[in-house]
């Protein structure tokens, strides 16, 4: 054997994507291109109403159709069906009304079910939703967040308040901090403000799908789902089918954001439907159907209030939420705001802290993930309040930032919120933007056109962030009532020709994992990146999981792949030492292969392999093959941070605000692939722009989606965003092996305060104090107005 | 996203084309005319309109291609935008429809839709209408009742609704040479490829070191496009000043009914309207004002 270099590590190489031929080529599986013998397709007939009872239903005329096989109403399936799951019931008197796939009785937002078409083809199916004919006793609606709090009008007529719970974390009964109301009154200033966290519609690029295939012993759905574990479990539970005789598989799936983390009732009727029909059925959404009804997110009022001294020491944070479900409780629908609650103090040292959330039920879509799910929310409101304070102190707001901060010497640091952060470094961070972005002179250029007068007035917008990903440490889930724990599984086995397959329970949808889990396997194993083939999306061949979102699958998914890797190599080095009658102790593991230590005595990974596989030599006592599993719960969420600074152009004549420079400095700890990174921080940092300046999901007063199309729900393209400026810091994460945090919500999570701060930074001097998401040019025309009349010009 | 069903014909004369709208009206079919089918096809998929008949002038050559009648240009309503934007002829003698048909949506959306469609349409916030209402295009319209000629200020009569009647198709439209004027066409949205907010469309032309002429087009600012007549007078004999120009253009908005919608209210859009009149004069006598 012929000893070779040592290979470049595959660990921080920016690989392009394997999965990316297949699918920039259009050889391309997603759900909708599945087509099974005679299968069937569905067409959903929706309320047009948001709230309603339903009289009655005449579904002669569609039956009569042509092509159409079967109509049905929620009551033909009322037995069957069973209610929607909500997976987290934040309190022990959490309310919710029961959430059936149909609706029997009533509707309650624009959009939900009222019956299904099943047809030979989508056209008869679709031609046929006309004529089902539906009577509706309108009842009264409401829609406003704030007005749906008063109780005045009920969302549903089976509750008694719109309320749905009530959570509470207070820092000096958690004994993480000081009483809060003592904090504030103590303080030389206190800010209050009340924001809006505007609803957002997720707005993937592959509208849901699935195919439910009932012949044969297992009923196999495809969907396009970020959790086809989850999804199993759920309709075994839902439906009251046994697990095992289910399986789901997530093929090719066109991105998520959480928009693809729930049991959707589609999902579920498919497969009621396919069941009842004995043939595969499909139901895929039209892109007005995936705005109308898959889950918006956001959707806050953040009441909030902030103290400090008169240097700019904060001395407490007081936050009262009111959260927009919607109507129904979805997945996890609930426990969004709770998510947020732990991330308010941020990267900040603040000695006193309350958090409540009221969540209450509305006559919209339901809410639930969104990318972040409730972090990006925190971060918004806490940032926000730090340039506000800033304001009111007369102070830099990067200053502020810079007193109350976390110096990284400081870690390990418990938060009064109570997660122990484990590394992070946001002196350094921040240096790093700083210089890449000019601050200083961005500042003199600022003053100058403030001086001048100029029409078009420049910001500094600045965001510093944390967040608590790799979700989760099961325990903690379990503490805040989640009905499932956070690890995640892998299996890693060897074939006979020393190939390598890897099974993960993470479900990529986009994020590329085949090619990261490749590269980390390759390292540790010692074998090429292309000799490695990874597996998931389908229950049956990746039997244990729990998913894609929160990013997770790194640092939980990615930890159990490492762990599975080294059992094999636990396990090769036995019959390596068998094989060349060495000691164990005397072996020595590099570049694929095992070498008795000061000799050129070794073998192959491969030569392992066929002797695990044929067997015929190996210690006594052994199983033959060479497979492992792995199951990793983290101890620790993992938490990285990043300094965002974004200068921009504020027309004052139109309002425009065009954002002339971004940097971005994240810290995610170790990198796997540099290229992967990047593309999560520019389509992050281009969703959390999205929600600064375009994005708003828009009802009227009668309860219909007036932004149901791409033409008002504003995605913005490419020629919209600046070109961004992105860097990194690394300071390890401890909670994981690897040392990696997770990326997948970072640019999301920053850039949406970094660019509402600097659009106020902007125009603050004209008296503008606040301007509502997004920033339209409408209304930052508006609040300069505003501030024109009432006198703000200072 | 699927229509209802649809008979569909696809003529290769005008002739013919007007005999199968006149059949099938007498039919009492509810017919269509597709051009790049950029607006139809939406509606229809969406089901907002479900016509039993439709009629394709995709495959009739004599409505596409632009000819030069010696003072005036005659453009076939099948023409691209993508080929109103980038032909010489166009470019050389009516540089306002090249510039505005460039403003028009996306490539692939350029390539297919027609200037006769986006006319025909008339979407109040659609970008030719104002650019063919200022530039005092002449339409030509064929039906069973022979040609007709109609002119840009008797053409835009409501919502989405023109002098095109029953039976009747615009087969091109007329416009005269703008030599010796200076244009421009001032599009304002909030993300690159979207429908105007608001947009001004402005022919100016300079004598003697004054404005001598003016013509601006509004879009979007009330369900047809207008003509900004009280900024046009202001304008005629102004200095070529910015804050003369400026304050010509102040009443850009006079006599406008704009809607107001998530981009924006209507007192917004007034405002927007004098602000981008002023810019687009500006532009089009090349003068430029110190904003930064
Ligand atoms: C994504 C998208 C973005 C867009 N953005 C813009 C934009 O920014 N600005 C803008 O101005 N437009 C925009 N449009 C519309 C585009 O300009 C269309 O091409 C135009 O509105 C219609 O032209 P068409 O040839 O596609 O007509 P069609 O859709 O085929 O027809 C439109 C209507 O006109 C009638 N019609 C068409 N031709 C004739 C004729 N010769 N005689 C009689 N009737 C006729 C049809 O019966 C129909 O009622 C956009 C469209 C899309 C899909």
């Amino acid at each position: 054997m012929t000893a070779t270099a040592t290979p470049r590590p595959e660990v921080g190489t920016a690989r392009l994507r394997k999965e990316d031929a297949h699918l920039i080529t259009g050889r391309s599986r997603f759900t909708d291109n599945m087509v099974l013998p005679g299968m069937l397709h569905l067409a959903m007939v929706r309320s047009p109403f948001a709230h309603a009872k339903i009289t009655a239903i005449d579904v002669s005329a569609a039956q009569a159709s042509p092509g159409v096989m079967a109509v049905l109403t929620g009551a033909d399936v009322a037995a069957e069906q069973g209610s929607l799951p909500n997976a987290w019931p934040v309190t022990p008197d959490q309310k919710a009304p029961s959430h059936p796939s149909i609706a029997v009785e009533e509707v309650a937002f624009a959009g939900e079910i009222v019956a299904v078409v099943i047809a030979r083809s989508v056209a008869a199916a679709r031609d046929a939703v006309e004529l089902v004919d539906v009577d509706y006793d309108e009842l009264p609606v409401v829609m406003d967040l704030e007005e749906a709090a008063t109780d005045k009008v009920l969302a549903h007529t089976s509750l008694e308040s719109n309320k749905s719970a009530t959570w509470v974390f207070d820092s000096a009964e958690a004994g993480t901090g000081t009483a809060i109301a003592e904090a504030l009154a103590n303080s030389d200033v206190v800010v209050e403000r009340t924001l809006y966290q505007q609803r957002l519609i997720p707005a993937f690029m592959e509208p849901r799908s699935t195919v439910v295939d009932p012949t044969g012993e297992q009923i196999t759905m495809w969907s396009a789902t970020q959790i086809p574990h989850i999804l199993r479990l759920m309709l075994a539970l839902t439906l009251g089918i046994p697990e095992s005789k289910v399986r789901v598989i997530a093929p090719d799936v066109g991105g998520g954001f959480g928009g693809k983390l729930q049991v959707t009732p589609e999902e579920v009727i498919t497969l009621l439907a396919a069941r009842r029909m004995g043939k595969p059925c499909k139901f895929t959404e039209t892109r007005s159907e995936s705005l109308q009804v898959a889950h918006h997110g956001r959707a806050q009022v953040q009441r909030l209030k902030i103290g400090a001294t008169k240097d700019g020491i904060v001395t407490g944070l007081h936050v009262d939420l009111l959260a927009d479900m919607g109507a129904y409780l979805g997945l996890i629908t609930s426990g969004i705001p709770v998510l947020g609650a732990f991330m308010y103090n941020s990267i900040y040292k603040f000695p006193a802290y309350h958090f409540e959330c009221h969540n209450i039920f509305t006559n919209k879509a339901w809410t639930d993930a969104y990318r972040g799910a409730g972090r990006p929310e925190a971060t918004f409101a806490i940032e926000r309040m730090m340039d506000e304070l800033a304001g009111e102190l007369g102070m830099d707001p990067l200053e502020l930032r810079e007193k109350n901060w976390i110096k990284h010497t400081e870690f390990p640091f418990t938060t009064v919120a109570g997660l122990e952060y484990d590394t992070g470094n946001y002196e350094a961070a921040t240096e790093k933007a700083l210089g890449l972005f000019g601050y200083d002179e961005l500042r003199a250029e600022q003053q100058r056109r403030r001086e001048s007068g100029a029409t078009v007035q420049l910001g500094i917008g600045i965001s510093t962030f944390t967040e608590m990903c790799g979700l989760a440490p099961s325990r903690v889930l379990g503490a805040l009532n989640y009905a499932a724990g956070g690890w995640e599984h892998a299996q890693v086995r060897v074939l006979p020709t020393g190939n390598v397959e890897v099974v993960t329970g993470s479900s990529a949808h986009g994020q590329g994992h085949e090619t990261a889990w490749s590269q980390l396997v390759a390292d540790r194993l010692g074998v090429p990146f292309e000799n490695v083939e990874v597996l998931h999306g389908d229950t049956q061949v990746s039997q244990r999981g729990l998913d894609t979102y929160g990013s997770r699958s790194l640092t939980v998914g990615g930890m159990a792949v490492l762990a599975a890797a080294d059992k094999v190599i636990e396990k090769a080095k036995t019959i390596a030492a068998h094989m060349m009658e060495a000691s164990e102790q005397d072996l020595e593991f590099a570049n694929g292969s095992f070498t008795v230590r000061g000799t050129e005595t070794s073998t192959s990974f491969g030569e392992i392999a066929f002797a695990a596989f044929s067997a015929h030599n190996l210690p006594d006592g052994m199983e033959p093959n060479l497979d492992s599993e792995a199951t990793f719960d983290p101890a620790n969420f993992s938490y990285p941070h990043g300094t965002h600074l974004a200068a921009m152009e504020v027309d004052t004549e139109t309002g425009q605000v065009t954002v002339l420079k971004y940097v971005c400095v994240d810290d995610i700890g170790v990198v796997v692939n540099p290229m992967i990174v990047e593309g999560q921080v520019h389509g992050g940092l281009a969703q959390g722009i999205a929600q600064a300046l375009y994005e708003e999901a828009v009802y009227d007063d009668a309860g219909t989606l007036v932004s149901g199309s791409f033409v008002d729900y504003l995605v913005p393209g490419a020629p919209d965003l600046p070109h961004y400026i992105t860097a990194r810091t690394e300071t390890p994460a401890t909670s994981n092996q690897l040392g990696a945090k997770g990326v997948g919500e970072a640019g999301t999570i920053a850039s949406t305060p970094a660019i509402v701060n600097g659009v106020l930074d902007a125009i603050r001097h004209l008296g503008v104090k606040d301007i509502k998401m997004p920033c339209t040019p409408s209304r930052v025309w508006h609040a300069l107005q505003e501030a024109k009349t009432t006198g703000g010009v200072q | 996203m699927i229509p209802s069903a649809f008979d569909y014909a696809a003529p290769t004369t005008v002739a013919e084309a007007l005999s199968l709208l006149a059949d099938a009206e007498s039919a009492g079919d509810d017919v269509k005319v597709l051009a790049g089918g950029q607006s139809l096809i939406p509606v229809m998929k969406l089901r907002l309109a479900d016509p039993s008949m439709v009629v394709d002038l995709g495959r009739i050559p004599s409505l596409s291609g632009i000819t030069d009648d010696g003072g005036s240009l005659t453009i076939g309503a099948m023409t691209p935008h993508h080929t109103v934007a980038t032909d010489p002829l166009i470019a050389a003698f009516v540089p306002l429809l090249a510039q505005t048909a460039a403003t028009v949506a996306d490539p692939q959306v350029r390539h297919r839709g027609t200037i006769g469609g986006a006319l025909v349409h008339a979407d109040p916030a659609g970008d030719m209408p104002a650019a063919a209402l200022a530039l005092e295009a002449v339409f030509n319209l064929s039906g069973a009742g022979g040609n007709r000629s109609v002119n840009s200020a008797d053409f835009f009569q409501g919502y989405f609704t023109t002098a095109v009647q029953e039976g009747e198709i615009l087969t091109s439209i007329t416009v005269p040479k703008y030599t010796g004027w200076g244009s421009h066409y001032e599009k304002f949205t909030r993300v690159s490829q979207q429908w105007s907010i608001v947009a001004v469309a402005a022919l100016v032309r300079v004598e003697g070191g004054v404005i001598a002429q003016a013509r601006l087009g509004l879009t979007n600012m009330a369900s047809t496009p207008l003509r900004a007549s009280s900024t046009e007078s202001a304008l005629a004999g102004c200095a070529l000043e910015v804050g003369a120009i400026a304050a010509a253009c102040a009443n850009a908005a006079d006599g406008t009914e704009p809607a107001s919608d998530l981009n924006g209210d209507a007192a917004y859009r007034r405002h927007l309207a004098t602000v981008l009149a002023k810019r687009a004069v500006l532009a089009a006598v090349g003068l430029s004002e110190e904003r930064g």
